[in-house]
């Protein structure tokens, strides 16, 4: 089949797909007055109305109450998209959500390539995220990098009974001794460690001491929080009080005025990476990258930048705000997904340093433009028109939304595992009238959501991916890039096109009825 | 400019770009405040060393890169294999995430369970209400034909009791009173995988057995225990066993539930021991565990029940697929069928054509305790030598039994065993003392990267390869499998070092 042949099936099936009546009259709105192409579309509202009220049905009195404050249809009236958030999970329900510790351990901690990451307590939580979240370093495992080591006290009954403090006190010295090149160690807590009355602050103050290096004991326990969220804050608390306060020398440090800090890229894929190498050609001088690809040394260097970045707001705006209020330290959010976001948070940035920056900026945006409009150009044809729905963690359900629109696909539906009240401010100005929002859905939510609504892709987790697949509905992993990436920048969008192109075009979408199956 | 349209470069190659390379010289350089190039190679080399290996393993404490997981995800693994069963885990939802997580990468299916989102309060107060709420949840929205409830961490901290929890919810109306909830306790705490799998079994038998009579019939029971292969190797059993005509349950089939096809809708629940067919299992003669360490309390109470019990390890190869069928034969009274002598036969006939390869080669080996006796028994008759074999979940009496294996062969006595060690003393061993091929999963990538040592994967997890587990290990087919398996990465090896021109190039044979 020929490259014309395929788009032309693909519009037919495309033109099938669609069961969801679009409402005409409602306004589309363009991003600050630059009508991208393909972002003006609008969303069925009243069909998400009917949706959401079908799918409460099937739950009992009491969850279906509790559930109905988490699912709306986005109201630009409202400053909230109009859901309840960042609330415990109904049990029994098959929530996508993790823990704290996935937060701390998982999230902001486990990145740090140089510091041991100790799971204090049971095997399971450090076996079951042992190199799974795809947060890129460079180095050598075991030796300067230890990201993708699973290192646990591995508690039995006995240290249930008698605590674990004494254990972690030889297993820190065992770790020195066959890790010397470690810069810190930190101590992600799981749930028995706060439940047996543990005194690990009290062993990382002593072990500290011995070391001379930071060691850092992690609240994380998976029983607190309602979600993974709570993890972040405690991971970035420990940050603030135990190791930005610290005195380690920095030798051949040298401010300069471009010195800027990145928070909240984990480099999935390698996304720190293609972010940086925009921020660098601009002029300005990336000191701390937080936390992937990162070290302690840029952990505790990061309060010396002049401005302070911040990709995923919702992991590491604690830390932010405690800069900005303690040292004065400006932060802004900006968005690295597609060309035309990509374009506005440069120029946001830019505009908070000079005019050399800023010219660097627009020669740098002038640069890589042909080349996101040659992708847009490649791609864009067999994606026009598709329909996207999202469920992610915290951040990514809104800010991809322009790298879709980029390709002229269409966001009706998003929602989050942990998102605040914040982000779904920040989210209602982002996504169309009328789009789908739920927060914390269920399994059965999200399977009804793409049982009725069929849209063309669906981007979530790997819980997710294969209960969609099955349906006949294309999908990506939006946490890992589905093993690919990355999806920053303009490097990055250029794989994000080409992935979501794959994932909706592959040919074996079109062999799903057996052919002797009556239509 | 680094990215190109045709073809896109993603992380595999995009980095290797000078641009990129750049970078990270850059920033390692500036801002990381890394060791020295040549301090971290002077280390690097240390941990190769004997003085190195002797410091790993002293340490009493750090566990490292271990080879096992914990209880409820096996208690979850077994309950997936009953008709219409949703697992449910009580304790905190992050356990849930991770099991389903866990299951999904290797399977590449989906992995539904449930879990009662135990959080703070619940720590204080006692789970009680999450599981009441959960129970009704669970029920009326994913409307499975039974609930089987296993703990985790915090819900064994606090000493949550499950029966009584149960009836509680069961009184509240969360489910029907005669509603099958099976429960297994399964602290994280305590062992591994393999006992969760284990209480599990158990607690489901004994909710369906405990205070019936049993009038004895000659079916026999068979209990694959946890195993990452099962979609194929239950697939296999079943077809052995319809072959020769034995009337038999598998009690929890994973098979179809790990295993569903793509076609326009998602089963979550499929295929699967049927709940009536557990039932029916008490008047069973005899129950045949496929490994032993997943099922020690479980054969324990098919015994006390009257049945008679037979344990193997996980049969690989020639001798274990024949003690397998020839017990099923004398328990059964049916003859193995002249089509499984052939199959047999043709397992044989590849092994001694392909002999010059394997024999003398030296593996290490890892994983349960029941996957190492198997595959080491089928090494045996290969003529490998094994010379490390490390279970992090095996304890001293499989080091004995593994040990009487070895002894059982001259090809295993160069062979040490070790028990409740994790791949960070096999990094020191195979640096120390080496051997041509590793044995073992997924995370053996890392010592295959490190050692220089190519990795054969062969048992759970497997992440990084895809739609091994859907092809079976067991029986003589399964033998076959495994042995290619063994032999496609034997040759690539010799292709690999023969492969360079003007050096190695006379030895590039076109027939091996």
């Amino acid at each position: 089949m020929s490259l014309d042949d395929m788009n032309a099936k693909t519009t037919e099936s495309q033109a099938a797909a669609e069961n969801a009546p679009v409402r005409p009259e409602a306004a589309a709105t363009a991003e600050d007055g630059a009508a991208v192409e393909g972002s003006d579309y609008t969303v069925d509202a009243e069909f998400h109305r009917a949706l959401i009220a079908e799918t409460l049905e099937a739950y009992p009195e009491k969850a279906a109450k509790r559930r109905a404050k988490h699912l709306a249809v986005n109201d630009l009236t409202k400053a909230d998209c109009g859901v309840r958030s960042n609330v415990k999970s109904v049990p029994g329900v098959m929530t996508q959500r993790g823990c704290a510790y996935a937060g701390s351990k998982g999230v902001v901690w486990g990145p740090i390539k140089d510091q041991v990451g100790i799971s204090h307590g049971p095997v399971g939580c450090g076996h079951y995220s042992w190199a799974q979240r795809r947060n890129y370093a460079t180095g050598h495992t075991g030796i300067d990098n230890f990201v993708a080591m699973q290192i646990t006290s591995d508690f039995q009954e006995r240290d249930i009974v008698f605590g674990g403090d004494k254990k972690l006190a030889i297993m820190i010295d065992e770790l020195e001794t066959l890790f010397p090149l470690n810069h810190g160690v930190s101590i992600q807590s799981e749930c028995p460690v706060g439940l047996i009355g543990d005194d690990i602050e009290g062993v990382a103050r002593a072990k500290a001491k011995d070391t001379g290096k930071p060691v850092v004991p992690v609240r994380c326990e998976g029983f607190r929080g309602v979600s993974q969220s709570l993890g972040h804050h405690i991971a970035n608390d420990t940050i603030r009080d135990w190791i930005l306060p610290r005195d380690d020398p920095d030798p051949g440090f040298e401010p300069t005025p471009y010195d800027i800090a990145v928070l909240g890229d984990y480099n999935i894929g390698g996304d720190g990476w293609s972010s940086r190498i925009l921020l660098e050609e601009m002029g300005l001088r990336v000191i701390a990258q937080w936390t992937g690809d990162g070290t302690m040394a840029e952990l505790k260097r990061a309060q010396k930048a002049n401005l302070i970045l911040i990709h995923c707001y919702r992991s590491m705006n604690y830390i932010a705000r405690y800069m900005e209020d303690n040292f004065g330290l400006p932060w802004m959010e900006y968005n690295f997904f597609g060309p035309t976001k990509i374009a506005a948070s440069l120029r946001e940035i830019a505009d908070k340093f000079d005019d050399t920056i800023r010219e660097n900026c627009e020669k740098m945006i002038a640069r890589y433009q042909p080349g996101a409009d040659a992708v847009v150009e490649k791609y864009g044809p067999r994606l026009k028109g598709k329909k996207v729905v999202l469920f992610v963690g915290g951040l990514r359900p809104r800010h991809v939304v322009g790298a879709y629109e980029d390709l002229g696909m269409e966001v009706t539906g998003t929602g989050y595992e942990f998102a605040h009240k914040d982000d779904y401010e920040r989210t209602a100005k982002e996504v169309k009238d009328g789009t789908l929002i739920f927060d914390d859905a269920s399994g059965y939510e999200l399977d009804q959501f793409i049982e009725k609504m069929r849209p063309d892709l669906v981007g979530s987790g790997i819980k997710e991916k294969y209960p969609t697949q099955k349906m006949g509905v294309p999908f990506r992993q939006m946490h890992s890039w589905d093993y690919s990436g990355p999806y920053h920048g303009y490097d990055g969008f250029a794989v994000f096109a080409r992935d979501m192109d794959a994932a909706i075009n592959n040919p074996a979408w079109e062999l799903l009825s057996a052919p002797w199956q009556a239509a | 400019m680094p990215q190109n349209l045709d073809p896109v470069k993603d992380h595999i190659s995009l980095f290797q770009e000078p641009e990129y390379q750049n970078l990270l010289n850059k920033k390692r350089e500036l801002f990381e405040n890394r060791h020295d190039p040549e301090k971290v190679q002077e280390v690097l080399e240390w941990t190769k060393t004997w003085d190195y290996r002797e410091k790993n393993f002293s340490r009493e404490v750090a566990c490292i890169n271990p080879a096992k997981a914990c209880q409820p995800i096996g208690a979850t693994f077994a309950a997936a294999g009953f008709e219409g069963t949703m697992a449910f885990v009580h304790g905190s939802q992050g356990c849930a995430a991770y099991f389903r997580s866990h299951l999904t990468r290797h399977f590449k299916e989906p992995s539904t369970l449930v879990s009662s989102s135990m959080t703070e309060d619940a720590a204080v107060f006692g789970g009680l209400n999450n599981m009441i709420d959960g129970l009704a949840n669970c029920y009326k929205l994913y409307e499975p034909k039974m609930i089987a409830v296993s703990t985790s961490c915090i819900a064994e901290v606090i000493g949550d009791d499950l029966n009584s929890f149960i009836l509680n919810a069961k009184e509240k109306g969360s489910v029907p009173q005669d509603f099958d909830v099976p429960y297994a306790h399964t602290p994280s705490f305590t062992g591994s995988h393999i006992n969760g799998y284990d209480a599990m079994m158990q607690g489901i038998l004994h909710h369906f057995w405990e205070d019936r009579e049993r009038t004895e019939n000659d079916s026999i029971n068979i209990i694959p225990g946890f195993d990452g292969y099962c979609v194929g190797n239950n697939r296999e059993l079943k077809r052995i066993l319809d072959m020769m005509c034995v009337n038999y349950t598998i009690l929890s089939d994973t098979a179809d539930v790990y295993d569903t096809p793509t076609d326009g809708s998602f089963r979550m629940y499929d295929g699967g021991t049927t709940l009536a067919g557990a039932k029916a299992a008490l008047e069973a003669k005899a129950t045949i565990s496929m490994q032993q360490g997943c099922t020690k309390k479980t054969l324990a109470y098919c015994k006390e029940k009257g049945q008679a019990v037979e344990a193997f390890n996980y049969p690989l190869g020639v001798k274990g697929t024949d003690q397998f069928l020839m017990k099923i034969s004398e328990l059964s009274g049916k003859p193995i069928p002249e089509q499984l002598r052939l199959e047999r036969g043709r397992l044989l006939d590849a092994m001694i054509d392909s002999m010059h390869w394997l024999h003398g080669k030296r593996m290490a080996v890892y994983g349960d305790p029941d996957f190492c006796l198997g595959m080491v028994g089928f090494l045996l008759e290969l003529g490998v030598e094994p010379v490390h074999v490390l279970s992090t979940n095996g304890n001293k009496a499989w080091a004995k039994q593994m040990k009487a294996l070895l002894a059982g062969s001259r090809f295993g006595a160069r062979a040490q065993v070790w028990e409740g060690k994790d791949l960070w003393h096999m990094r020191s061993l195979l640096f120390t003392e080496p051997a041509d091929f590793l044995i073992g999963n997924s995370h053996g990538k890392f010592l295959e990267r490190d050692c220089g040592i190519p990795l054969i994967r062969l048992t759970f997890p497997i992440f990084d390869r895809h739609h091994h587990h859907r092809f079976p290990t067991w029986g003589y087919q399964g033998g076959l499998q495994v042995l290619v398996r063994i032999l496609d990465k034997v040759f690539d090896k010799v292709d690999e070092e023969t492969g360079v021109l003007g050096v190695t190039d006379m030895s590039y044979d076109v027939t091996r």
